[in-house]
């Protein structure tokens, strides 16, 4: 890849000494003591990822509501000012451009943040679609340095470590705050399953900020090995494995952000409306596997007669659970729980069942 | 016994008829918590350059190279439940035992000066 790019807090993972690989562009941290060890520091306690890889995106003016539905499956009309709303970007073929966040600043007014590997498509997708539209759309990924601190002691550290003190503040709502004399973004958000916050700000003030996080001991440093394994456990999708430009909300399990009746209708709803009529062909499912071998991203899944049906989309020996597990999408009619398939693993084909694709409960805040 | 290693972090300790297949102390650092290792089975062929089975770490999977062809003549079953091992020990927990074919095949690895020289 050319032109590797490096967050703002790339020399104190050096210097932490961090394994250092190339990730959506960016040289990030995969782990610093381990993703087991780190994975379980944001499941008991607490952890801080550095995530200023992730895309941020302005839309603004007197349209920008009708133009953000327009593009996104969820509909930002029925949730008040400070709410964030997940969904995603599709194309009219009903395939996603993106999964993302939507921040509700006003009517005129929000802030979407986009995947890292897909900053110049979504820019350039969403640009071509606002012709026409009152908006103003303006790629403000350079500006933000983001940190995500998760954990069930993430409220905590956040209020002792660095005096941001929310216990009010609800799953999925933001603030702003001056605390530090500067534009900081509160966000109880996460990529985890577990309670924690991220925080938006200019480069300078995130680096403040990680740095009396790391230097306090109660925040884990964490890579984006422990970030994947948390995060499929509770079957979150990620894209470029559960989403692709290929692989649409419904096959994905992601029906519910999808909201078929809002005004205005969306980009890609005339072809999801048609494959929800028609029958999902593909759907995403859990596997556990029966041996201790691991279904890696892109093997084969059969059914029992060794047919293909579907390929692994994320597959680890599961930390919080310990089994070898997987997300795979595959032919909707093995995708009924306890169906048995088998997943092909280099030269021999194992055993597995079907499951839900949530291994481990999600604890976030009320 | 002598130990050649290839540049994938593969080890043969031999007397050059028989040898013990494992991984370096360097590639269970690199690999982190070892979660799985695919071994061949005893009687199974391995050639010298060849993927005989492999590692898996929590992140992924890593392919294993024999440094020599020959015969598996006893696979380390300790690993199957217990594969962390590998992370312990590497030198003592071996993978496979082969019987080498063609011990001339010893001469086109790395010694282990010139292994550890490569790690710099």
């Amino acid at each position: 890849m050319e032109n590797i790019k490096e967050t703002p807090l790339h020399s104190r993972h050096v210097a932490l000494g961090a394994q250092m690989s190339p990730f959506a562009g960016y040289d990030m941290p995969i782990q610093y003591k381990g993703i087991v060890e780190e994975h379980n520091a944001v499941r008991n306690a607490c952890g801080v990822f550095d995530v200023s890889h992730m895309g941020e995106v302005t839309v603004r003016g007197a349209e920008a509501e009708m133009f953000v539905n327009r593009i996104f499956t969820n509909d930002v009309s029925s949730i008040p000012e400070g709410k964030i709303a997940y969904g995603m970007m599709c194309h009219p073929h009903g395939g996603v451009v993106d999964d993302l966040l939507v921040y509700k600043y006003s009517r005129n007014e929000y802030l979407l943040v986009i995947n890292a590997a897909n900053i110049a498509k979504d820019v350039a997708w969403i640009k071509a679609n606002a012709a026409g539209f009152a908006v103003e759309v303006v790629d403000v990924s350079d500006s933000f340095a983001q940190i995500a601190v998760q954990g069930p002691g993430a409220e905590a550290v956040m209020a002792e470590v660095l005096g941001l003190s929310y216990p009010d503040m609800a799953f999925y709502t933001f603030e702003e705050t001056d605390t530090y004399g500067e534009r900081l973004i509160v966000s109880r958000t996460g990529y985890t399953g577990e309670d924690g916050f991220e925080l938006y700000g200019s480069p300078a003030l995130i680096c403040a900020l990680w740095d009396k996080l790391i230097a306090s001991g109660k925040a884990e440093p964490c890579g984006l090995g422990c970030r994947d394994t948390l995060r499929f456990e509770v079957g979150l999708p990620l894209y470029g494995d559960e989403l692709s430009d290929d692989i649409t909300p419904l096959e994905a399990g992601l029906g519910i952000f999808v909201k078929f009746d809002k005004e205005g209708g969306f980009i890609g709803r005339k072809a999801l409306e048609k494959m929800k009529e028609d029958g999902v062909p593909r759907k995403l499912v859990g596997l556990e596997i029966g041996d201790r071998a691991i279904a890696r991203h892109g093997y084969e899944v059969l059914d029992a007669e060794g047919n293909l049906i579907g390929h692994i989309t994320t597959g680890y020996r599961g930390i919080s659970v310990d089994k070898s597990i997987a997300a795979a999408l595959i032919e909707s009619p093995f995708a009924a729980k306890g169906t048995e398939v088998q997943v092909k693993i280099r030269r021999k084909c194992f055993p597995a069942t079907v499951t839900a694709k949530k291994f481990y409960k999600k604890s976030y805040k009320a | 016994m002598k130990t050649y290693y290839l540049p994938s972090h593969e080890y043969i300790r031999t007397d050059g008829t028989k040898g013990f297949i494992g991984i370096t102390d360097y590639a269970q650092k690199a690999l982190g918590n070892i979660v799985y290792v695919d071994m061949p089975e005893q009687g199974d062929d391995v050639a010298a350059g060849e993927e005989f089975g492999a590692v898996e770490s929590v992140k992924a999977a890593s392919d294993l190279y024999s440094p020599v062809s020959g015969v598996v003549t006893e696979v380390n079953e300790a690993l199957v439940d217990n594969p962390r091992l590998l992370n312990e020990d590497p030198v003592g927990n071996w993978i496979i035992q082969v019987e080498l074919s063609d011990p001339s095949e010893l001469e086109g690895l790395m010694d282990e000066e010139a292994y550890l020289a490569s790690l710099k």
